[in-house]
Parts: C-alpha cells; sequence; structure tokens
C-alpha cells in the first residue's frame, strides 16, 4: 500500500466502529478522512468543536457558504436536521459524555491508554485545541495513525512526549492492525495479512497481547 | 440607533496594554475590518484572547504580525506558524488553555462564579500549579474565571437596541464572549429594526457599541 492507500485503510476500518445514532468527532488529518467511509445504512451525527452537529460533505462551487466550516476552517455544508451552537455548548455536548467517538491522530500512545499528541517541546507547539477535552469527555477515544513514524514506534511502553490525557484510549487502529487498550494492556485483536505478526511485534515498542487475532481484509 | 459609532471612533475605546477577547474560530466570526482597525490605530503591548492564533494574513494574525500583542491567550496556534515563531523567540508570551476551558473560563467569567472543576488536563502539564479538587472520587482541576476589558466580536445581524444574532459557526465564542468584559463592541455585517426576540442570542445589555462594517 502507498501512503494514501494506507490513509484509506485506516481510515475505513474506524468507520466500522460506529453505532446507528453515535454523535461522532473526527479530528484534522487522517481522521477526517473517516467521513469518507460511514456505512449509509446506520446515521452517524458528526459533531465539530467549533460549533455544529450534522457536518456534510465539502461543498461544490455552488453550495459554497464562507459561514459553515468545520474545526480546521475548512469549507463543509450541513446535513437536513444539523444545527449550530456556541463553544460554551459545545463543550457541554464534548465534555459532559454526549460524544459516543472522538477518532484523533496521535504522536504516541501508551499500555496505559494515555497519549500524546499537542507538542514537541522546542520543536512544535500547535496548542492542544479540542483535543484535551475531546479524550476526557467522550464515551470511546480510536487513535487512528500510521503504526510508525519513520519507522520508529509510535505505539510505547509508556509516551516520552507531555500528554494529552492519561488513561483514555480505548482502540488504535494502524496500517498494521486493530488494537483494543484494556486494563491489562493492549490486545491486538485483528492485522493486517500483508504483515506477520513478528513484523508488527517488532514496529511496537509496548507488549502486545497475541490472542488468535482476525485477518483484516484488505480490499484498498 | 444609540449605541451606534463610527469606524474612526474605535480609537476612543483601546489603549496601550490592554486585555481584549476577539471573538471567532479560525477566523470564522472575527470581525476582519475591526481588527484591520486595531492595527491602524497602532495600540500595542495587548494581552488578546481569541480561540486561536488566527491565519497568516487575517483575524489576530495580523495584530501579532504587527508586533502589537504581548501576550496570547488561546488553545491552538498551529496554523499560524508565525505565532509559533514568536513564542518560541521570547518575543510574545503565550498561554495554552485546553479550548472546553477557554470556554468555560470565558463564561465563568461572564457569570460571576468564583472557578469551575473540570476532568480536562488531569495528568497532563494543564494542572501544574493549580489545584486539585476531588469530589464523588474523581479529580478535578479547579479553572478559574478569565475577564478582559474589551470584546471584539463579529454580529451578523444587530438590531436597533442591539441585540445580537450569529449565523452559523460564526457563533462559537462570540456569544459568551460578550458577557465577559467590562466592554463590548460589536462589528455588525446588518442592522436591522428588529430581531425576533426568539432568536436574539446576545441580548442588548451586553452591547455597548456597535459598528457597522462598510462594505
Amino acid at each position: 500500500m502507498d501512503k494514501l492507500q494506507i490513509r484509506d485503510f485506516i481510515a475505513s476500518r474506524v468507520a466500522k466502529e460506529f453505532k446507528d445514532g453515535d454523535v461522532v468527532n473526527l479530528g484534522i488529518g487522517l481522521p477526517t478522512l473517516v467521513a469518507n467511509f460511514l456505512p449509509s445504512d446506520i446515521t452517524i451525527n458528526l459533531q465539530s468543536e467549533n460549533g455544529l452537529i450534522g457536518l456534510g460533505p465539502k461543498p461544490t462551487e455552488v453550495n459554497f457558504d464562507k459561514d459553515i466550516t468545520n474545526a480546521g476552517g475548512q469549507p463543509v455544508t450541513l446535513l437536513e436536521g444539523g444545527m449550530y451552537f456556541d463553544s460554551t455548548l459545545s463543550f457541554s455536548i464534548i465534555r459532559g459524555g454526549h460524544v459516543d467517538v472522538t477518532v484523533l491522530g496521535s504522536l504516541q500512545v501508551d499500555e496505559t491508554g494515555s497519549l500524546a499528541n499537542w507538542i514537541i517541546p522546542g520543536k512544535m507547539v500547535p496548542g492542544m485545541g479540542g483535543a484535551m477535552d475531546l479524550v476526557t469527555g467522550a464515551k470511546k477515544v480510536i487513535i487512528a495513525m500510521t503504526h510508525t513514524n519513520r519507522g520508529k514506534p509510535k505505539i510505547l511502553k509508556s509516551c516520552t512526549l507531555p500528554l494529552t490525557a492519561k488513561n483514555q484510549v480505548n482502540m488504535i487502529v494502524t496500517e498494521m492492525g486493530v488494537m483494543d487498550i484494556k486494563d491489562d494492556g493492549i490486545h491486538l485483536i485483528e492485522y493486517n495479512p500483508e504483515y506477520s505478526i513478528e513484523d508488527i511485534k517488532s514496529a511496537t515498542e509496548a507488549n502486545l497481547i497475541i490472542n488468535d487475532p482476525i485477518k483484516m481484509k484488505v480490499e484498498v | 440607533m444609540k449605541k451606534q459609532i463610527k469606524l474612526e471612533e474605535l480609537k476612543n475605546h483601546v489603549h496601550d496594554g490592554m486585555s481584549i477577547m476577539v471573538g471567532g474560530f479560525m477566523v470564522v466570526g472575527t470581525p476582519e475590518f475591526l481588527i484591520d482597525e486595531l492595527v491602524k490605530i497602532g495600540v500595542k503591548d495587548l494581552t488578546i484572547i481569541c480561540n486561536d492564533a488566527g491565519l497568516p494574513g487575517s483575524g489576530v494574525a495580523k495584530l501579532i504580525t504587527n508586533g502589537q500583542v504581548k501576550k496570547l491567550i488561546a488553545s491552538h496556534i498551529g496554523l499560524n506558524p508565525e505565532a509559533g515563531k514568536l513564542m518560541s523567540e521570547g518575543l510574545m508570551e503565550c498561554i495554552l488553555i485546553p479550548q472546553g476551558t477557554l470556554a468555560e473560563r470565558i463564561r465563568a467569567g461572564g457569570a460571576g462564579l468564583g472557578g469551575f472543576l473540570t476532568p480536562t488536563g488531569i495528568g497532563t502539564i494543564v494542572e501544574d500549579g493549580k489545584q486539585i479538587i476531588n469530589t464523588g472520587g474523581k479529580d478535578y482541576i479547579l479553572e478559574l474565571p478569565l475577564r478582559a476589558d474589551l470584546a471584539i466580536l463579529e454580529g451578523t445581524t444587530v438590531d436597533l437596541f442591539g441585540n445580537v444574532m450569529y449565523t452559523k459557526t460564526t457563533r462559537n465564542f462570540n456569544p459568551v464572549m460578550a458577557t465577559a468584559t467590562d466592554l463590548v463592541i460589536v462589528g455588525a455585517r446588518e442592522i436591522v429594526k428588529s430581531i425576533d426576540p426568539d432568536n436574539v442570542m446576545t441580548p442588548h445589555i451586553f452591547v455597548d457599541y456597535v459598528i457597522m462594517e462598510e462594505l
């Protein structure tokens, strides 16, 4: 798989996690692609922290409206039944446990479900935006990311960068497989047969608990 | 309309060293023409409280580029590389706050609350130097209210009394900021006789001055 195929592979697998009626927040970057793979037989309410539920596809020249954007400042559309609200209500929704699933990218995730994705001291200080509130408040936190960064593991025994939150991640989806984070550690529950279990283990610093993982279908 | 002033009069209400809340999210809902006027006036040593640092060439980024901002309080500055550069060179103080905490601190500032307890930031550097309070068996950070001297907001529609309606995703931080500053100035896209009372998002009692955007 090339880079784009890897991104689509991860995004399409994440989209299978949603249930009918779920309120879902997709982060900037790879997680945004998940919107392209939503199952058509269920209703997903996409929330954006700048103040809307009912996020629709990118506008065309005809329905472009500069006053409708997502949390990345990109133009979007609003689906029927959708609505706008202010930032305090948006974060009551987020912090108050009314978001069923949040999907974010990350720089590091560890065995305890802690994640780091908002700062590389001395190098990059973008800020946390809504990420800390999202991972703290959402019922389920899914990290969608490439398994390694230029060959270096991102799934670690313990995060080394400043944390975004402690013990909040429930699932990691990468091009190598799907991992559940439970009290006893990270379970590899599905794997991409393009990689061997040994490949996956050597690309992961954290200990992987492996017990008959399912072979994923690669249809990209 | 009693509260309406001319754009040129904005200079009578701002001064060096002022703290200013600026509405908007990635510039959507930011009154660009009032930012341009602040650049023209040249007030400096400002503390700017805004969700983000704007985008290169628009929003509060113009004030940052022009060297008018001493301190920026925001949740995200990643889309304005210059802000990060000034921050790491020590030329601008920058305080990053989780977005929900920023919104709620402003709400507390406007609502007369002494603070609030949030789980956001527990176990991270956000909790450094703050009081941790355990209630119901769970740890929370005590976050304190945030207020400022002036709010610069974008109202889509303002009526003759100063009631404000915000359209679509321009609403974001605008209504809560209207409650948390000593002076509130709304940049209006249009002024109408009256807004349906059911649709008023910021009651006129919060609004001190309205400046019409000349298109």
